[in-house]
């Protein structure tokens, strides 16, 4: 059976999360019924193809959320009820749902893979606590969403902006802190920034606390061949894009210092 | 009976066992390059290095067919001197590493072999033979006075072994062949890819962005079998065959057919890196069944037929 191939399915609906940022619905069996965390190689016919984390899951439904970075997250964000958009994958392994107290530390399109994961823990956990970081207030999505989900359950929520335009000011690392000193968690889940996800891995060392981070890497082949997507000696593709904390630790020496752009070329974060 | 002998040289170049990591799979950093040698390959190649940084195609690079995979990443690669900086702070004294050059004239060889040869690398391989870049691959890989230009140049500046990494992209593969042997070349890599392509039938497109590209896999190997035993038969440099191998039985073709060791890449898609010890395991069954004592002891056989 031929599998790595893209499957043309069409789009079914554009929902508008922010000015930058769009939620795309569109029909594949396969990826209905993904694990939380796992990624899918998505073809814009004529323009590339780029890695998405899965968003949504219901029916025989799946979802990716984009934001317009360059062409081709531009194109993809752009596509109408109708256009056709190639789909490979799932790929990658998955966020591992936890029974206990967790907290989600998202900020950005990273909130993307935490959102199918979070449906999950709200039936599992014994608390949640998610943190979400941005920018500006014009930066966050799935806000409302979170919320209903996270009402369903003992909960918390606490948002940061950096200019202070929604909910504390400040890097979300900070508010972590004082949570962390206060409550004792099973796990902490992250994604976002590098930089971000680091410093959050740094400070669930000191408390002795287990992490799981969904990282990015330049992804060509997306089935663990090409080696474009290496950090250390794993492939973000195959052995990710979910790291937990023994991973991470092998992987310190490039984890928050650099990446390889599309040559192979290592750059500074 | 004793433990058959599974090491094999080339050119001087001694490997533990004769499967090697074939070019541009999971070549990127010594780190990877490493974890496959652990996994039980006898020799590491790099992804092709060129002589300028290239950041390749856009995506899609890579699709699936029936029996293969088609790519045309386009020799992404970071470029001599940062792949000399990265190589030059890495530990590769105990790695058998193998690295593989690409490059538009004979003068861009000779300069990436000149900053490269002081550190310990095992040998260098030419690959005259990506299907899908022009200017770099097979345009050099099918005219002889090319092939001719790049081996007696390269073979100028250092001591270490050269293979040349043929394509059967060619007319005749036993007259190429024979040009690089006579240049200088101390052994063959065969094969690259068949140059090939693949349309999705939805949208009318071609799959891939660079629309042409290179097959590999299982639905390569009777081609690159058929191109070692041809080969194998006119020149006396050793082989190293290469198309899709996958199982211990495609390797035992190609020795049968006259190649002196082999080369992996797609296999590792549908098997992991699990394949090396497998495939390690089958030969050595296979060479204490037919009550052999050596890899060597096979070579060619197929040709007293
Ligand atoms: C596993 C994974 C999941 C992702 N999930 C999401 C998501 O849910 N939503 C979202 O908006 N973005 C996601 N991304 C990031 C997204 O793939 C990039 O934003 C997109 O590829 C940018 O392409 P571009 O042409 O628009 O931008 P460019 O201008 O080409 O590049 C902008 C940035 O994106 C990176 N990028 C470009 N091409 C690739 C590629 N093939 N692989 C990885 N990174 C690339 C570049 O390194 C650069 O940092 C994910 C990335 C990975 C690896
Ligand atoms: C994704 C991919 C990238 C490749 N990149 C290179 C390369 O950079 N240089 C090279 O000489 N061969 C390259 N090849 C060709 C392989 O080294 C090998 O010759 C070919 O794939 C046939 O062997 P296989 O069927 O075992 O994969 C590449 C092959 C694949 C699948
Ligand atoms: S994208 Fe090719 S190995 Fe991960």
């Amino acid at each position: 059976m031929v599998s790595n191939r893209p499957r043309i399915t069409r789009v079914l609906d554009v929902i508008e999360e922010s000015s930058t940022v769009r939620s795309l619905l569109f029909k594949d069996k396969l990826c209905s019924k993904a694990k939380p965390g796992q990624f899918i190689m998505v073809w814009i016919p004529g323009v590339d193809e780029i890695p998405m984390s899965i968003s949504i899951m219901r029916d025989d439904q799946a979802g990716l959320t984009v934001r317009k970075v360059g062409e081709a997250s531009t194109a993809l964000f752009n596509m109408k009820v109708g256009s056709m958009i190639g789909i490979r994958g799932p790929y990658g392994n998955s966020f591992n749902p936890i029974i206990g107290k967790v907290m989600i530390v998202g900020a950005g399109t990273g909130l993307a893979p935490l959102m199918p994961l979070l449906e999950i823990l709200t039936n599992k956990s014994a608390s949640i606590d998610m943190i979400v970081g941005g920018k500006t207030m014009e930066e966050f999505i799935f806000m409302d969403k979170i919320k209903e989900i996270l009402s369903k359950t003992e909960s918390k929520i606490v948002v940061t902006t950096e200019d202070g335009s929604y909910g504390i000011k400040g890097l979300v690392t900070d508010a972590i802190l004082p949570i962390l000193k206060k409550k004792r968690f099973d796990m902490i889940y992250t994604c976002g920034p590098e930089l971000m996800m680091k410093k959050v891995f740094e400070m669930a060392q000191e408390f002795n606390l287990p992490v799981q981070a969904s990282l990015e890497r330049v992804m060509k082949c997306g089935i663990g061949i090409c080696g474009s997507c290496c950090i250390g000696k794993y492939n973000v593709c195959k052995d990710g894009p979910v790291f937990d904390s023994s991973k991470l630790k092998e992987v310190k020496d490039e984890f928050g210092l650099f990446r390889r752009d599309h040559s192979g070329k290592r750059v500074i974060f | 009976m004793q433990e058959p002998d599974l090491s094999v040289e080339i050119a001087g170049f001694k490997m533990k066992n004769p499967l090697m990591l074939a070019s541009g799979i999971l070549g990127i950093s010594i780190a990877s390059l490493r974890k496959v040698f652990e996994a039980g390959a006898g020799a590491v190649i790099t992804k092709s290095i060129g002589y300028k940084a290239r950041v390749g195609y856009d995506n899609p690079t890579l699709v699936e067919v029936h029996g293969g995979y088609l790519n045309a990443i386009g020799l992404s690669n970071p470029g001599v001197k940062e792949f000399y900086d990265e190589l030059s702070n890495s530990k590769i004294d105990d790695l058998p590493l193998v690295v593989s050059l690409f490059g538009a004239k004979p003068s861009e060889f000779k300069e990436m072999v000149s900053i490269l040869d002081e550190l310990n690398i095992r040998a260098y391989e030419l690959n005259l033979s990506c299907p899908h870049v022009k200017g770099f691959g097979i345009e050099v890989g099918q005219d002889p006075k090319a092939i001719r230009e790049v081996v007696k140049s390269t073979k100028e500046e250092t001591k270490k072994p050269l293979f040349v990494k043929l394509s059967p992209n060619v007319s005749d593969i036993v007259k190429i062949a024979k040009v690089a042997e006579n240049s200088g070349a101390d052994a063959l890599t065969i094969m690259n890819t068949v140059r090939a392509m693949s349309i999705d039938i939805e949208t009318f497109r071609p799959i891939l962005a660079n629309k042409i590209g290179g097959l590999s896999g299982p639905v390569i190997k009777p081609i690159a079998v058929r191109c070692v035993y041809e080969v194998s038969r006119s020149v006396r440099i050793p082989i190293i065959g290469c198309g899709g191998i996958t199982s211990w039985q495609d390797a035992i073709e190609f020795f049968l057919a006259g190649a002196r060791a082999v080369q992996i890449g797609t296999a590792i898609a549908y098997e992991g890196l699990n394949v090396f010890e497998k495939i390690k395991k089958g030969i050595r069954d296979y060479l204490i069944m037919k009550e052999k004592e050596s890899v060597r002891d096979i070579v060619g056989l197929s040709h007293g037929f």
